[in-house]
């Protein structure tokens, strides 16, 4: 398909009650039929993808057969629990907290991380807060990620990451991810319920996610919409306001980081519209002209996507067999 | 030092497998070999080898996306490092 004609973000325009039903009608069908599962069980984030995928989930099975999960640990922002709890009370369905922070102490999260982060900055320890970050993907440079660190008295300083600290801090902090899915099945298995995943196109496309951790679920209702036809969704649902004004966040570091700070080139609603003119054969230049950017980033930003569905390819593989097995039955 | 950056290629990205043509021109990024994982293995190699220190604006493909082009570069550290003028 190719897109003729201006383009703009009228491409991304949904018909919002008919996407509706036809996503409630295939949770139904996947969930009841598919995996014969007799409800849902999800994290809350407070955050608009969760919060949309809830709202689609009590639409598809009604909201005595929906299950949200609160799953804050010491790094959370105090806001996502209470945003999240807007979302369990405006839909009505169950909810439970999960405190995880001492299955992550258990498992050495914090330790393995503040270790990984003090081979770069020796003097890290109690009271200091830390991110990780990219820089901005149009300035032609490696996606190469460094650490920010603020001390207790709020002085912060960046550092490069080598690859060391940076497999480091990466793979402890994964440990939240995986250990909010672990929780999700014990609920699924706990009532017979089904996890719903809740990427959008830009987090599964490109590679946004934790294998086993965020990345794993049962099915994933609105992984193929762009996040701008998440917020629309989200004022159609009639989301809370709140949840649909905050911006995206990771919610995974105990300084506040930006999804752009971590992972993507752009802010989302420039983003959408790069990922959408790249898969439809629309020219970097007519892209550029809409979302007023240079030619260049965009042509930069095209790259990106494609480098970034290259290197995280593997993490959408099912473990690979050396002949393939017949499951039929 | 070509043939150095070149072992080490072969060595770390290519396992050994030194039959996979690679032209010294080759384009790291284009041709798959290095992801950004591998930029900083690649990093990693030159400042520890060759005990230069790599800026934050010198992390760029002109420096480092083939054989050819990390050869010069870390010649010109080299260079720069000894006190030979640019």
């Amino acid at each position: 398909m190719t897109v003729s004609g201006t383009f703009s973000q009228a491409v991304l325009d949904l018909d919002l009650a008919a996407e509706t039903s036809r996503i409630a009608q295939t949770i139904r069908d996947q969930v009841t039929r598919t995996m014969k599962r007799r409800g849902i069980v999800l994290g809350l984030s407070g955050g608009i993808d969760s919060t949309v995928c809830a709202a689609l989930a009590v639409r598809a099975l009604g909201k005595d057969r929906v299950i949200g999960l609160f799953m804050p640990e010491s790094d959370s922002s105090p806001d996502s629990l209470e945003l999240g709890r807007q979302v369990s009370d405006w839909l009505g369905i169950r909810s439970y907290v999960e405190n995880i922070t001492p299955m992550l102490e258990g498992a050495g999260c914090y330790r393995r991380r503040d270790e990984a982060i003090r081979s770069v900055v020796p003097e890290y320890g109690p009271g200091y807060k830390s991110k990780v970050v990219l820089p901005a993907a149009t300035q032609g440079t490696y996606n190469i990620s460094s650490i920010v660190v603020e001390s207790p008295n709020g002085v912060q300083q960046r550092k490069r990451l080598p690859l060391d600290a940076y497999l480091g801090i990466v793979a402890a902090t994964n440990f939240k991810q995986r250990v909010r899915k672990m929780m999700e099945y014990y609920y699924a298995d706990r009532f017979n319920y089904a996890v719903l995943g809740t990427p959008n196109r830009l987090e599964y496309d490109q590679g946004f996610f934790v294998k086993n951790g965020d990345g794993a679920a049962d099915f994933k209702p609105i992984a193929h919409l762009y996040k701008t036809q998440v917020y629309k969704l989200a004022e159609y649902l009639g989301a809370p306001e709140e949840i649909r004004r905050r911006p995206p966040t990771t919610d995974t570091y105990s300084l506040a980081q930006s999804q752009e700070e971590f992972y993507f080139a752009l802010p989302y609603h420039q983003l959408d519209l790069c990922l959408f003119g790249h898969n439809h054969g629309v020219s970097a230049h007519a892209v550029a002209e809409s979302l007023n950017l240079r030619l260049e980033d965009v042509e930069f930003v095209y790259q990106d996507i494609r480098t970034k569905r290259s290197t995280t390819h593997y993490l959408h593989e099912r473990p690979l067999l050396v002949e393939p097995i017949d499951l039929t039955f | 030092m070509q043939n150095e950056v070149r072992q080490f290629v072969i060595d770390n990205f290519l396992f050994g497998q030194s039959d996979r043509q690679l032209d010294d021109s080759d384009s790291f990024l284009e041709s798959g070999i290095i992801d950004s994982t591998g930029v900083l293995e690649l990093i990693a190699f030159i400042e520890t080898k060759y005990q230069v220190s790599i800026a934050d604006d010198e992390l760029v493909p002109a420096n480092l996306d083939s054989i050819e082009r990390v050869s010069a570069f870390i010649e010109r550290k080299l260079q720069a490092k000894a006190g030979v003028p640019q």
